[in-house]
């Protein structure tokens, strides 16, 4: 038994300090840093933002679609709000929309990829063709499905982009699981009697972890686009809200009269996902490198 | 993986009918693969839309609606029978071409999605047609300079734009050259459903150009990729060793080695593009399938949205298994490792 303890161990050792060597290797590299003060900025900007927000979002300072003035900098919306309070507020709900959808894309993913890796029989089948058919659509017309179904509900915006962010996550923790499986230390986990719940979560789980982290912002940086892209269509955060996406919506028709209405928010969502996805590249930078066999 | 089976010399003849044998039955099993995968696609959306639970027709009409069209629209979509048949009823009408009747147009599916498929397709094929020789120029040229500072400008440039959704890329064009910063090109494309698209050639450049840069990175990086091995190998180093012009090395002997994998990622990515328009038709205005998706979805006229979703699905599907037949066919290395 206690060779199996000790190989136990190996696994536990096994993992820890590769997220180190990651986070350190990603550091090293401009991009990932560029990409985390992006981030930090819009992240910030949409956090204590409202702080700063001359105005509530839904109070009217003027005319519709007014020129910058003393009492709003950026002019005012079709309705004579605030563009500059209203875009100080509206970073909020795409923020956390955003990170639910992927959180629970995450979720879903990992722990169909691991169930398929781990189970060796006609369930990996089954569940990688279930993800199949979720891929065979667009996610965004998937996400149009639902809505035209339920009607434009947050919850359903965030459940249906996180379940077409699912597959994908499950492809790659799938990918990656497949040589931990094979590897001793699941075999001595497994001969010490422990829960398959525990191998999945405490053997395997720990050591696909940077491959689910490059994959992990590369479906946040997608998630952000394809939910401001529901909120701009029109299916997302519904009037009188205040939300990047809608108020480019809203503002569009006034873009000849003039731009900021639509310029800020389209430049915050831009510098979000750039900010995003130079930290998954600096991250998958990183890792190609360890693979490599690069030492420290 | 059976390929270290039958690499003995002398088995020439025998191998290649094997291989023969081997891609037939990979297309065909993968096309197989392609039509289960769209018939559980139909369920899905059969099921997402017309399952509802309660009264479908009323879920899809609102509270206003009168009891009469309640009963036309129930009687249309079959809402009486057991849901078996009203998916076999609906499946075997759509497989018949008839796409049921538009709620909010009142008029049949297919007469008013007949032209703007055809708007959508000339939009998707311009823009293939313009990303794919750009991304393999680009590509060639990164690789050919390789980690200097053209290969890192490009990297960096490509890995942004491939960030930006789609509405975003649109947004900035056209406040940059439609409505703020130079108003050279019209911001809306305002296509009658009458006229041909290539008629207008102005109101096409900036959906077309959105569509080029959504597509463009991803080609670039994969023929990168593909012309940094093939610079590496042994026949480029011969070519070179013959004292062969380096211009000549790489654009006769190099590009075309390397091109092979880009039509993979082309079929990929017209099958993204089945989906890219939806937004970027929005944001122009572009009478294609993707605004009517989206126009559908803000009316609920679900045989539309069935139409629609079903039509891009089957799309999606067709272009993904020419993809991976591609990526067979042009790649000896996978070809050889089929059964």
């Amino acid at each position: 038994m206690s060779g199996a303890e000790t190989a136990v161990h190996a696994g536990a050792a096994f993992q820890r300090r590769p997220l180190v060597l990651l986070f350190r290797r990603a550091w090293r590299q401009g991009r990932t840093r560029i990409g985390v003060f992006l981030v930090l900025l819009l992240v910030g900007t949409a956090l204590i933002g409202p702080l700063f927000a001359p105005h509530s979002p839904s109070e009217f300072v003027g005319l519709p679609n007014g020129g910058p003035s003393s009492a709003a900098k950026l002019g005012t919306d079709n309705l004579g709000r605030d563009i500059l309070s209203r875009f100080l507020w509206g970073g909020r709900s795409i923020l956390g929309l955003s990170v639910a959808a992927t959180a629970i894309g995450l979720v879903f993913g990992v722990t169909i990829g691991l169930v398929a890796a781990y189970s060796r029989s006609i369930l990996d089948d089954v569940l990688m063709r279930a993800m199949d058919v979720i891929l065979a659509f667009p996610s965004i017309v998937l996400a149009l499905v639902a809505v035209a179904t339920v009607g434009p509900k947050l919850w359903l915006i965030v459940l249906t982009v996180g379940i077409t962010t699912a597959p994908r996550v499950a492809r790659v923790t799938r990918g990656a699981s497949l040589d931990v499986v094979e590897r001793d230390f699941v075999r001595a986990a497994e001969a010490i009697g422990e829960s398959h719940g525990r191998i999945l979560l405490g053997e395997l789980l720990p050591n696909v972890t940077s491959p689910l982290l490059v994959e992990a912002s590369l479906r946040l940086t997608y998630s952000i686009g394809l939910i401001a892209g529901l909120s701009f269509l029109g299916f997302g955060l519904q009037p009188p809200a205040a939300d990047w996406g809608l108020m480019i919506n809203e503002n569009r028709l006034a873009l000849t009269v003039h731009p900021w209405g639509v310029v800020m928010p389209v430049v915050a969502i831009a510098l979000l996902t750039i900010g995003t996805s130079l930290i998954g590249d600096g991250l998958s930078r990183a890792a190609a490198g360890i693979e490599r066999g690069g030492a420290e | 993986m059976t390929s270290a089976g039958p690499s003995t010399a002398g088995l020439g003849t025998r191998r290649r009918g094997l291989l023969l044998h081997g891609i037939t039955g990979f297309v065909l099993r993968r096309s197989l693969l392609g039509l289960l995968t769209l018939f559980l696609v139909s369920i899905v959306v059969f099921a997402a839309t017309q399952a509802l639970p309660g009264d479908a027709a009323r879920a899809i009409l609102g509270r206003t609606a009168t009891p009469d069209s309640l009963a036309a629209l129930r009687k249309q979509l079959h809402l009486g029978e057991p849901m078996l048949q009203q998916y076999v009823h609906w499946l075997g009408r759509f497989l018949r071409g008839d796409l049921g009747n538009s709620l909010a147009a009142n008029e049949p599916v297919t007469t008013l999605l007949g032209t703007r498929i055809e708007n959508s397709a000339v939009l998707v094929f311009l823009s293939a047609l313009i990303s794919t020789p750009l991304a393999i120029v680009l590509g060639a040229v990164s690789a050919r300079r390789r980690d200097r500072p053209f290969d890192h400008a490009a990297s960096i440039t490509m890995l942004t734009l491939a960030a930006l959704p789609e509405f975003v890329v649109g947004l900035g064009l056209v406040v940059l050259f439609g409505t703020t910063v130079f108003k050279i090109l019209p911001a809306v494309s305002l296509i009658a459903p009458n006229e041909a698209p290539w008629t207008h050639p102005k109101d096409l450049i900036l959906p077309t150009l959105t569509l080029v840069i959504a597509v463009c990175p991803y080609t670039a990086r994969i023929m990168r990729a593909s012309m940094v091995e093939v610079l590496e190998s042994d026949y480029v180093e011969m070519a070179r060793l013959k004292g062969l012009a380096e211009q000549r090395v790489v654009w006769r002997h190099a590009v075309p080695n390397a091109i092979a994998p880009t039509i993979q990622v082309t079929a990929l990515n017209l099958a993204y593009l089945a989906g890219g328009i939806v937004v970027v038709e929005y944001v122009f205005g572009y009478a294609g399938v993707g605004s009517a998706l989206v126009d559908a979805v803000h009316n609920r006229d679900v045989p539309v949205v069935q139409a629609l979703a079903l039509m891009i699905a089957a799309i999606y599907i067709v272009l993904n298994v020419v993809a991976d037949v591609a990526a067979i066919l042009v790649s000896p290395r996978l070809r050889t490792s089929l059964k």
